[in-house]
């Protein structure tokens, strides 16, 4: 089957997360060629046990990050309409972690640019292993008129919100 | 150096604050691997001449968090602490799941040792090379999930002050001691992520002594490269499927084993093993899947299996109580083994343990030991402070717990653990107890019975295991198969998840490490070698013991007593072990790994593992 290729987006159900990472395993294979969590530009947060979610880039509709950057690293991918990064243009400013509503990108940890999720060129590898396993946290659909700002939100914030999906009232003694 | 190690140690000495980063020769990483096996030879190799005299509570004791080469890359991540062990005054490769050891690797370390005794409570953070040793008195007395909450805060707050452009930090890994490691309980354990434990050996007892509350980590960097990375994809691919195979275990965990390990092949412990057979189907994993869990899968790194749960008590007088599946063996401990059938109870005293920082087989085991000896009139309510201890009482042994947690009133006797509790008690009361602790050389005895014969399938699992009663690393023979000690002393010496090894072909493991180290290891090799020669100094330490207890092979290698008792009811109505064979296959066992008719190593076996010093040490005891 031959597809044509268009702005995709990664369809999240954050509650389903397992916590098993290999999302981040995946990520780092495919852009590093080597399993190292803290390179992956989708990284998997448990900040109260049990609340373990993937935070990756939410690719909103009018992209402030990518607007925010000083020096135009950032541009949008017409094929795929995800963010990218040139790294040698970018210098780690970390000018676009503040303006992303979910200070979602981070730095590279050794290198001197940002990370944000590429969509790994139309076949993101995160999906693929997520569906694997079928934890179905992750799936790959068209990008439409939505709005996926909605899905920019900060650690903390998804925590809060899992947590008590969880614990009910309880999640407040863990928060 | 070789491929797939970080390559350097930390070594963090308490009494004098002093950090510094140390290396071990290729030749003894090739030969110990790490983890257990590594454990084993640090520990011989510093302590083992005085090994007797070494208080595992006290300062000179050594405690040590090691991963291995496997760590991280095999899908199911561990770490192993190690010491001498306040429970078996051995060796114990006890491992924990969790992000721990990945996220060790990732700072540049391969392991901790920690020696000493810090003057005030004090916990590390480790960020890279960055190691401080940061004050603890705030989160002393803290419990497992207040102690992550206030650590994690902690932590990311300390990142991001020090890094604030680097975007938002995540968690560090953090391992802990509940109350009942601070205590010096002889039953703590060293936990992580609320509900996760390295139970058998009573590390939270030595962590305690030496007043390390925690360990966080964080590290930046990739795991240690290693040899053929499409290699090791491919092979991490290979254990996925099996375990995306494996519909039991993904979607029950263990859970499913609280009824079907007591109904159907009738090896569980019920009302301290007075009996292995129930038929409650109040205990069905249908009435836990629906009643109480709130994720149905949660998983360390690189897991595929999840067999972890979460569960919550959502109804009832024990509303609000949290704790993972319960796996199986907390649910046999803490439910059966207590009288105790409902998902709600044993997720309340699960939870419990879990906060408390207890193992919840041995306290679950030293429980259901008084339990029983209340029941025979030898304890009264009155030895027990007033808790009237019957079967299924779940109040009664919540209050217990906690006793023994904080060493109050009779807490502090139980404290000691089974075995030890037992020859006070029966001193005190002039009756030989002995007879009713499930217990070998100070390891409580997993929640596996053997005399049924359909589930652990040899009579000497418990035997001659240099681990004592660890139903993760039990005795078989022929010593290359798989019921071996010897596959379990890979396991916990590569560092990875064993669960994630059932039912792959048996050299996938061997493949694996040379896709990660680069080097060729034959089964042939590990089984009579490598893996052996770890067997023999855990049990050379085994058997030098001290300074309080020793082992006499003769009288303390063998079933408990209760394991010759017939079996009272259900399906295998009479079973029952038979000395004669178990003395028999215990001959075949000393013959097979080259121990003495007295169960001591033999010079020639020692000699042809290169283990000359052990021998030297061990002449003493012949």
């Amino acid at each position: 089957m031959t597809t044509k290729k268009e702005p995709i987006w990664i369809a999240r159900d954050l509650s389903k997360c397992s916590g098993c990472r290999k999302c981040e395993i995946a990520c780092s294979l495919f852009h590093e060629n080597c399993i190292w969590p803290e390179a992956s530009r989708i990284r998997v947060f448990m900040l109260v046990p049990g609340a373990d979610f993937p935070h990756f880039c939410a690719q909103c509709e009018d992209y402030p990050c990518v607007e925010a950057c000083p020096v135009k690293a950032l541009s949008i991918s017409n094929k795929t309409g995800t963010v990218l990064v040139n790294a040698e243009t970018c210098t780690a400013c970390g000018k676009c972690i503040e303006a992303c509503p979910g200070r979602i990108p981070h730095i590279h940890p050794t290198k001197n640019h940002i990370l944000i999720c590429d969509l790994c060129n139309g076949n993101p590898q995160c999906v693929k292993v997520c569906r694997e396993g079928e934890w179905y946290v992750l799936k790959k659909v068209p990008r439409k008129s939505n709005t996926y700002k909605l899905y920019a939100r900060t650690p903390e914030e998804i925590t809060r919100d899992l947590a008590v999906k969880m614990y009910g009232e309880k999640a407040e003694e863990f928060l | 150096m070789i491929l797939g190690y970080a390559g350097k140690f930390l070594e963090v000495d308490l009494s004098t604050e002093k950090i510094k980063e140390v290396k071990f020769d290729d030749e003894i990483l090739k030969d110990y691997i790490g983890g257990r096996g590594l454990a084993t030879k640090i520990l011989w190799d510093i302590l083992g001449r005085k090994w007797e005299t070494i208080d595992p509570l006290e300062p000179e004791n050594i405690l040590l968090f090691l991963t291995g080469p496997l760590t991280g890359y095999f899908p199911g991540g561990r770490t192993c602490v190690s010491g001498k062990s306040p429970q078996s005054n051995s060796v114990i490769g006890s491992t924990v799941g969790g992000e721990f050891g990945v996220e060790l690797r990732c700072a540049g370390y391969d392991g901790i040792i920690v020696t000493g005794e810090a003057k005030e409570p004090v916990y590390l953070f480790i960020k890279d090379s960055d190691v401080e040793i940061k004050n603890a008195s705030h989160v002393w007395g803290k419990d497992a999930k207040q102690i992550v909450r206030i650590l994690t805060k902690e932590c990311r707050k300390s990142l991001k002050k020090r890094f604030p452009l680097y975007g938002e930090w995540k968690e560090p890994a953090i391992l802990y001691i509940g109350p009942a490691g601070e205590n010096k309980v002889r039953t703590a354990v060293v936990a992580a992520k609320w509900t996760h434990a390295a139970g058998y050996g009573g590390y939270g007892a030595v962590m305690g002594s030496k007043n390390l509350k925690a360990v966080a980590v964080k590290g930046t960097g990739p795991l240690p490269p290693v040899s053929n990375i499409k290699e090791v994809e491919k092979l991490i691919r290979v254990v996925n499927d099996n375990a995306y195979e494996n519909e039991l275990w993904r979607r029950w965990g263990t859970g499913s084993g609280g009824y079907e390990v007591g109904a159907r092949t009738s090896s569980e412990p019920v009302r301290n093993w007075q009996d292995e057979w129930h038929n409650k189907r109040s205990f069905g994993v249908d009435q836990f899947e629906n009643r109480v869990w709130i994720k149905q899968f949660w998983s360390d790194f690189g897991c595929p299996t999840c067999c972890l749960k979460i569960a919550m008590v959502k109804t009832g007088k024990f509303r609000g109580a949290i704790t993972d599946n319960p796996d199986y063996e907390m649910q046999a401990y803490l439910g059966p083994n207590l009288g105790i059938f409902t998902p709600e109870e044993n997720v309340f005293l699960v939870a419990l343990i879990d906060d408390l920082g207890l193992c919840g087989i041995q306290t679950g085991n030293v429980m259901g030991f008084v339990a029983e000896l209340f029941q025979r009139g030898i304890l009264t309510k009155k030895d027990l402070d007033g808790i009237e201890l019957k079967w299924g009482d779940t109040k009664a042994f919540a209050a217990l717990a906690k006793k023994i947690a904080f060493r109050e009133g009779v807490g502090d006797l139980l404290a000691e653990g089974t075995y030890r509790a037992a020859l006070k008690i029966g001193e005190e009361k002039k009756v030989n107890v002995l007879k009713y602790a499930i217990q070998s050389k100070g390891i409580s005895i997993g929640a596996h019975g053997i005399r049924s014969g359909k589930d652990y399938p040899a009579i000497i699992s418990y035997v001659c295991s240099v681990q004592g009663g660890d139903h993760t690393s039990t005795t078989g023979l022929p010593l290359d198969g798989p019921d071996s000690e010897l596959g379990e002393i890979f396991n916990d010496s590569g560092v990875y998840c064993n669960f994630n090894s059932f039912g792959l072909p048996r050299n996938l493991r061997f493949r694996f490490y040379k896709a990660v180290t680069g080097l060729e290891l034959t089964r042939k090799e590990w089984f009579r070698l490598k893996g052996l020669k770890i067997l023999q100094l855990q049990r050379a330490m085994l058997l030098l013991g001290g300074p309080e207890l020793k082992w006499n092979p003769k009288v303390h290698d063998t079933n408990p007593p209760r394991f010759y008792e017939p079996l009272p009811s259900g399906p295998y109505k009479g079973k029952t072990l038979d000395k004669t064979r178990v003395e028999r296959d215990r001959r075949r066992y000393y013959k097979a790994v080259g121990w003495d008719k007295n169960g001591i190593p033999q010079s020639e076996t020692l000699r042809k593992l290169g283990l000359q010093d052990v021998e030297k040490t061990l002449e003493k005891l012949r």
